[in-house]
């Protein structure tokens, strides 16, 4: 087994574990914690699948910002105090049945059927670098790239009259 | 190189565990971070792709991803806020008013 392979297996463990642990943690704060980890090793993929850019974006904008967010939100309005007893019984053994039969339906796709989309190409040398990406996304992708811009705008309009709350009318 | 397929089953099982923190969790908060989590299994299969074909259309993609993400997320968290604000809890068996 090659270090590539290895390093991967590593990796993907940590990632499955983190998630894992983002799932069964008790607390809010904790999942949060899992899940910037799961966000962090993410990233190392990117950077071994050839994109920089995108390893540094996931870390600037998902470890950092969103989930500086989700951290700032569990603290504003304390989480944990859930009632106990769940009242919904048959969602937990739906939600198992309904992952084991995805697990099947994907392993069945994989191993039996197999990839048939299986491309060698060369790389080029700058494959994925911010010079390649921001050539593209500038020339191919401009008009998205534009409309984005005024998502960000909705997104941040929306949040602010969301949470502005009531306030009393100045004579 | 590490072969396509280690990508798409590294990617399923954190779909499959994104998806199953929706269904069994009941802190919105915890879902919402789930749904970042089946974001980014998506991401992680599109850059994989992208590698596979040498084509850096994937890591366009997953660049609108993630702005998309961070838009939802500045939303969904405001929304959440003015949920507990209005009714107290976040927790999403409490919140069923719509069914009559």
């Amino acid at each position: 087994m090659d270090g590539n392979l290895i390093t991967f297996y590593i990796l993907a463990a940590v990632a499955v574990g983190a998630a894992l642990g983002m799932l069964f943690s008790k607390s809010a704060i904790y999942s949060a914690l899992f899940l910037i980890l799961n966000f962090a090793v993410v990233a190392v993929f990117y950077l071994i699948l050839g994109a920089p850019f995108i390893a540094m974006a996931q870390v600037t904008i998902y470890a950092g910002a969103i989930m500086v967010l989700f951290v700032f939100v569990i603290m504003l309005i304390g989480t944990e105090q859930l009632a106990r007893e769940d009242r919904l019984i048959w969602q937990k053994p739906l939600a198992w049945i309904l992952v084991v039969l995805f697990i099947f339906a994907g392993a069945y796709q994989l191993l039996l059927v197999g990839i048939t989309d299986r491309v060698a190409v060369a790389f080029p040398g700058d494959f994925g670098s911010p010079v390649e990406i921001g050539e593209v996304l500038f020339s191919k992708y401009l008009l998205p790239f534009e409309v984005t811009s005024v998502l960000l705008l909705v997104a941040m309009i929306g949040a602010i009259v969301l949470t502005k709350g009531k306030r009393k009318k100045k004579i | 190189m590490v072969p396509v397929e280690n990508y798409i089953t590294l990617s399923a099982l954190l779909f499959v565990i994104g998806a199953l923190a929706v269904m069994t969790r009941r802190n919105a908060i915890v879902i919402f971070m789930a749904i970042e989590l089946m974001l980014n299994s998506a991401n992680l299969l599109f850059v994989a792709y992208a590698q596979q074909h040498a084509a850096v259309d994937g890591q366009i993609l997953v660049f609108f991803v993630i702005t998309v993400a961070a838009a939802e997320v500045a939303v969904g968290l405001a929304l959440i806020v003015a949920i507990f604000r209005s009714r107290g809890t976040i927790d999403i068996d409490d919140l069923s008013q719509l069914k009559g």
